[in-house]
């Protein structure tokens, strides 16, 4: 291979910037869902980089899992977005505010 | 020139496009969308990595069964109209983001130029470890080194089945009496089985 | 010089080992009153009489065996129990019975019992009669405890608990407003000599480390210096003239008229008064080593008796001119202390409880038949219509003057002859001038009041008291009258029984001789009553009409020379506007403002930090991303 290792894991941290600023800026909280799986893809990334540098499938393995557990969240997540929109009527994150100080 | 290069080098800044676009839709249902091209950039991205189990594995259940779950709900909710993307209550939260967005890149940048050096190509060999096929090599390491994690995580899969189902149902009304009654009432009285025909 | 190297009594015979008892039984009186009063209704009165009068016989016991030693040793100390032991200071529980505590005793209850016997018919129907009764039997314990005490601190326990008394006793019809002003304004100005009081305690343990008497008085003599002495003995004479109503805290007293009638005849006549004498007379050793302190003492006892002398010839208040003469009475005694004739001032305390204390009976008597009105101007003729209040109260009135034989006349003249014969013929003078004073005084009262028509309807229909009023004032009558018996010169008997602690009267040659003295003393007497008896019950002279034309002069007296309107206004005022800005400007606004300011404080802390809960997930997840950031760093540098 004669790409560095390195620009995977370049591109990983930016591909999780991009998630991390679309958690703390959009609103609709299906979108935020989606910033965090992005968060998520991108960690993956950089785990078969390294099992690519190591060569180990420590990594492959750890990423499959890691899929595995985002998937069972996904469902779990979806389902708790479900129950709010019920109450509150909006997956406006702002209108669940009745943790407001 | 390497296939591997040029492959990184296309899917890159797509990869990248999308994350964007992802995060700047208004309509759910695009950035939707955008990611699963995300995604499909991230399957080559394994592919090239020499982990091609993973690359299917990526479109079939990332593209093919989350983010359709995804739009399911979308849909469901009925939330692809416009989001206000105007800033109204957090003024900070922005640039906040933006500058730390911005710091962790670099700080990765650093460290990875501080450790792993950009100059530093992945060893070779790597075909010895995925003798017999790739998805051969895992089952290897997966029933064996990480059995144990293996099945915790089947068990983690019905709990978040159930707990789906928990969550979304609606509560059943407990049926009065009264009601009981007359549901037995709506029925043709005395009606013997008709015989199947 | 005062001799009291009195030696104790070694095996205590069986009377005085019952002293204890003496105080005890009036307090037992109180307690019994105070606890079972109301059920015992009519009995309560004669329960605390008959205790009073039980350790009035239990009284002449023990000085009977005291006096049976000679006269050297005639000192019985009795220590009860250790009260206070504090490192190196300790005061018990003792009491003392010398010479001048035992004539104290003997007053004190003799005169307390008649008085007891008297209220029983004065109080009669009052609600709170079983209350009254508590109240005047725990005064004389605490006036017991005052005079047997041993050690300063008991006589201070005692001084102030007849101070509460007197608080308790005037203020005892307390719906009506000004009793209870007047038991405050009795106990507040007291307040002031008492403190200045306890400073002298404090200094005279500072300056010999105990309080007893006969630790102080045996090395007083020597040890202490001029200063000190003077110090101790002025704090210690300004707790004597709040409580002996002395200038300038006289004030008190004739507004404590407003108490019942036995009540000022007992605590403001008789005895709570003198309190103020006889700590003087006790500490006269402290006097002793400082002239200065006993010039002020004589100089205010005649400044208060000539000042209280005109406010009482201004008075149509019955009592309140008896008050004042107790004021001016009560002077006399403290020129004679001031003159180291301290015999006598105890002989003239004696008798002028006497004559004052049936006085005040009388009074009462009087204020019973005319239904409690008290303005002389409404009386007139009551000698016809109550004979023997009227005859007793003419006794008393005539021994006050100081007319030959009676009491007064003895005391008196004893004490101008010091006057003169120690070389301050001023003194004489002036203490001539007040007993001509006195005279007039008591003469106007007695004319007013029993002589000519009667000048009211009440004045025409008043009859005379029933017996348990009267025969307690025969008896004072009889004792007014044979007191001087006592003690007829510097021979006499009473003298010549405190010599040994009081020591003897000072003798001198200088001045007039002796007969001219008593003429003298006789014809000022004489004259004044003379002159009252022309203008008020001979009816030459319309004195309505010579008081209408003297009225401001008349104005003047009668408000005391405005002395309480200064204090009003250089005191009272001031005070109240002080407390007032404490409790409506300072506490409100300042303490209530810190605490309230607290309050606040915290409450706008807790404001700006409830807006870091904004309940928006965006923060919460940003705030997770600038940490993680930061352990990344620091994880960072680390590596």
């Amino acid at each position: 291979m004669s790409t560095p290792v390195a620009y995977f894991l370049l591109l990983s941290s930016i591909l999780f910037a991009i998630g991390t600023i679309g958690v703390l800026v959009r609103k609709n909280a299906l979108i935020i869902f989606m910033s965090v799986e992005l968060q998520l893809n991108a960690v993956n990334l950089s785990l078969v980089a390294f099992s690519r540098m190591h060569n180990s499938l420590d990594g492959q393995v750890l990423a499959f899992f890691s899929m595995v557990v985002a998937a069972a969240e996904v469902v779990v997540g979806l389902a708790i977005i479900v129950s709010v929109y019920r109450r509150i009527r909006s997956v406006n994150v702002d209108d669940a505010e009745a943790l407001r100080g | 020139m390497q296939a591997d290069l040029i492959l990184f080098w296309v899917f890159a800044p797509i990869s990248v496009a999308s994350g964007i676009g992802m995060l700047l839709m208004r309509n759910a249902v695009h950035a939707a969308l955008f990611l699963i091209v995300n995604f499909f950039c991230l399957a080559v991205f394994y592919l090239v990595l020499g982990a091609p189990f993973l690359f299917a594995v990526q479109i079939i259940v990332y593209a093919g069964a989350i983010m359709v779950l995804f739009l399911f709900v979308i849909m469901l909710l009925g939330v692809d109209g416009r989001e206000d993307l105007r800033e109204r209550r957090l003024i900070a939260q922005r640039p906040l983001a933006a500058l730390l967005g911005v710091g962790f890149v670099l700080e990765v940048f650093f460290a990875v130029r501080a450790s792993v050096g950009f100059s530093r190509h992945a060893p070779g060999g790597f075909d010895t470890i995925n003798e017999g096929g790739n998805a051969q090599a895992l089952a290897r390491v997966l029933f064996h080194k990480y059995f144990f994690p293996f099945e915790v995580t089947s068990i983690l899969l019905i709990i978040a089945a159930i707990a789906a189902m928990v969550l979304a149902q609606r509560k059943a009304r407990a049926i009065t009496q009264a009601e009981m009654e007359a549901r037995n009432a709506s029925r043709e009285p005395a009606s013997a089985p008709r015989p199947v025909a | 010089m005062s001799v009291l190297a009195l030696a104790p009594i070694g095996a205590p015979t069986s009377a005085l080992s019952v002293l204890w008892l003496i105080p005890a039984l009036p307090l037992a009186g109180a307690a019994i009153n105070l606890l079972a009063g109301k059920r015992l209704g009519r009995l309560a009165g004669s329960l605390a009489t008959a205790l009073v009068a039980s350790a009035f016989i239990l009284s002449i016991v023990v000085v009977r065996d005291l006096v049976a030693v000679d006269a050297g040793s005639r000192l019985y100390v009795r220590h009860l129990f250790e009260w206070i032991h504090v490192g190196a200071f300790s005061v018990g529980a003792d009491l003392r019975l010398d010479t001048l505590s035992a004539v104290m005793i003997l007053v004190v209850t003799g005169i307390g019992s008649l008085i007891h016997l008297y209220a029983i018919g004065y109080m009669h129907g009052d609600p709170r009669y079983g209350r009254f009764f508590a109240y005047l039997n725990l005064f004389v314990f605490f006036m017991l405890l005052l005079v047997l005490g041993q050690n300063l601190l008991l006589l201070y326990v005692g001084w102030e608990g007849v101070g509460l008394c007197s608080y308790l006793l005037i203020g005892f019809w307390f719906d009506k407003t000004e009793n209870a002003n007047a038991a405050k304004k009795a106990f507040v100005t007291t307040r002031i000599g008492d403190t200045a009081m306890l400073i002298g305690l404090a200094l005279l343990v500072v300056r010999f480390g105990t309080l007893d008497f006969t630790a102080i008085f045996g090395s007083a003599g020597g040890t202490l210096t001029k200063g000190a002495a003077t110090t101790i003995a002025l704090l210690l004479f300004a707790g004597a003239v709040g409580k002996s109503a002395q200038v300038p805290l006289h004030v008190w007293l004739p507004d404590a008229m407003a108490g019942p009638t036995p009540v000022s005849a007992l605590i403001h006549a008789a005895t709570m008064v003198t309190a103020g004498v006889y700590l003087v007379l006790r500490m006269h050793v402290i006097f002793e080593s400082s002239g200065v302190a006993l010039t002020v003492v004589a100089i205010t006892g005649l400044v208060t008796m000539l000042f209280a002398g005109t406010c009482a010839f201004g008075q149509d208040d019955i009592k309140r001119v008896l008050a004042y003469s107790t004021v001016s009475q009560l002077g006399y005694m403290f020129m004679a202390a001031g003159m180291r004739a301290y015999s006598i001032a105890l002989f003239m305390l004696v008798a002028h409880a006497f004559y004052k204390a049936l006085m005040f009976l009388g009074a009462g008597s009087v204020m019973h038949g005319m239904h409690e009105e008290t303005d002389m101007k409404r009386m007139g003729g009551l000698i016809r219509r109550m004979p023997v209040s009227g005859i007793t109260f003419i006794i008393g009135a005539l021994a006050l003057s100081g007319i030959f034989p009676l009491s007064g006349f003895f005391a008196k003249d004893q004490i101008l002859e010091v006057a003169n014969s120690t070389g301050r013929p001023w003194m004489y003078v002036l203490g001539t001038a007040g007993a001509l004073l006195s005279a007039l005084y008591m003469g106007r009262l007695v004319f007013l009041t029993f002589f000519g028509r009667p000048r009211s309807e009440q004045a025409e229909r008043a009859r005379e008291s029933s017996p348990v009023m009267t025969v307690p004032l025969v008896v004072l009558a009889i004792g007014a009258a044979v007191a001087g018996l006592l003690d007829t010169s510097t021979n006499g008997l009473i003298s010549r029984l405190v010599e040994p602690v009081l020591g003897a009267v000072p003798e001198g040659a200088a001045g007039i001789a002796k007969p001219v003295l008593v003429a003298i003393s006789l014809t000022a007497a004489v004259v004044g009553l003379f002159v009252t008896w022309v203008v008020y019950a001979s009816g030459t002279i319309d004195w309505l009409a010579l008081r209408v034309r003297m009225q401001p002069a008349q104005r003047v007296l009668e408000h005391g020379w405005y002395v309480d309107n200064y204090y009003s206004a250089l005191l009272v005022t001031p005070g109240k506007a002080v407390a007032a800005w404490s409790a409506y400007v300072f506490d409100t606004r300042v303490l209530d403002g810190v605490v309230d300011g607290i309050g606040a404080a915290i409450r706008a802390l807790a404001r700006s930090g409830r807006r870091v809960q904004t309940g928006l997930v965006r923060t919460y997840a940003l705030a997770f991303l600038a940490g993680a950031i930061c352990l990344l760093v620091y994880a960072g540098f680390r590596l």
